[in-house]
């Protein structure tokens, strides 16, 4: 049982992302995360300001529901099922991030420099964090669906609007980190 | 029963995020570097496995737990929105080192910075509401 506490292969963790889509479906659900973005909106009144979310947000809740599961599968992962909170990535990506700045790359989860307490007290910081949702939210809303949706379901039913949207992915991430990464960090 | 059934699938989908490393903002970073298959092979082999068994679902008209046949809704067709939409989320996908699965599984985990990436990714959603008309898609 030891291996539970080590970080999990990619032959373990994709056939059970599969596994969890094929539940979602065999409960007569899909498989798609960022669409409670838009549930929580609603909720907040959203639907005042835009009929975009002027929809029945009650038929939406069983996904709320995989949310909170989602948070207590963090809380249980991190506290029961893990020894070390340390990423194992490429050595020589650790060097690259080492001469960006970031001192923590190889040793913690989430890089310190961003999601550290005190970084919650840097400006810089802060405001990266919350441009980075915001084209996180906004993007997967445009684009009607985020690496769940598009990249896991919509190509597993060979959709090919999820295509474009996951090489659109590709192409927004492969820019930020580099040609923007150097001027940001 | 079903309620509790939702709960349980998200609480294995969150451990498989975080015992993977897919909710780290590094091994985001590292599959943009492309210098590990780790992040490939997790898209791959899920891919492999969702696209036979998808074909399977249709071809033998297998039914959901509950007897009810199971419908694939198709994507609208387009190429704007696909393509633009999909080039904002990258870029922050890649800035704050996460989808938007694993800022629910990171906030369980204690990471009180990542609702900082939550509450943008609701002004986002947000903003995108209110532009939709005027924006191509």
């Amino acid at each position: 049982m030891e291996w539970i506490y080590e970080p999990w292969p990619w032959y373990v963790s994709g056939p059970l992302i599969a596994g969890i889509m094929f539940l979602l479906i065999f409960v007569g659900r899909q498989f798609g995360m960022s669409s409670n973005l838009r549930t929580m909106c609603t909720i907040a009144g959203a639907d005042k300001k835009a009929d975009f979310f002027a929809f029945d947000w009650k038929a939406q809740r069983w996904n709320l529901v995989v949310v909170v599961g989602a948070a207590l599968g963090g809380f249980l992962g991190s506290h029961y099922l893990t020894n070390t909170t340390a990423v194992a990535i490429n050595p020589d990506t650790i060097a690259t991030l080492n001469n960006l700045g970031f001192q923590s790359a190889g040793e913690t989860y989430l890089p310190e420099e961003l999601f550290g307490m005190e970084a919650l007290t840097n400006i810089k910081s802060l405001v990266l964090l919350l441009l980075g949702g915001l084209l996180i939210g906004f993007g997967a809303r445009y684009a009607g669906g985020c690496t769940s949706g598009h990249a896991i379901s919509g190509l597993s039913n060979l959709q090919l609007p999820s295509l474009i949207a996951v090489i659109g992915f590709f192409i927004g991430g492969l820019f930020m980190i580099h040609i923007l990464f150097p001027f940001i960090f | 029963m079903k309620t509790f059934s939702y709960l349980f699938i998200g609480t294995i989908f969150g451990i498989v995020m975080y015992k993977s490393e897919a909710a780290s903002w590094f091994r985001i970073y590292e599959m943009f570097q492309f210098q590990s298959f780790h992040m490939y092979g997790i898209i791959a082999s899920a891919l492999v496995l969702g696209v036979v068994g998808i074909q399977l679902i249709k071809r033998k008209n297998i039914k959901s737990f509950y007897g009810e046949p199971i419908t694939f809704s198709p994507k609208d067709r387009g190429f704007s929105r696909y393509m633009y939409g999909g080039i904002i989320f990258g870029l922050g996908w890649a800035l704050a080192g996460s989808c938007p699965g694993p800022i629910y599984t990171l906030i369980g985990a204690g990471y009180v910075s990542i609702i900082v990436v939550l509450f943008g990714a609701l002004l986002g959603t947000f903003l995108y509401g209110v532009f939709r008309k005027k924006l191509p898609h």
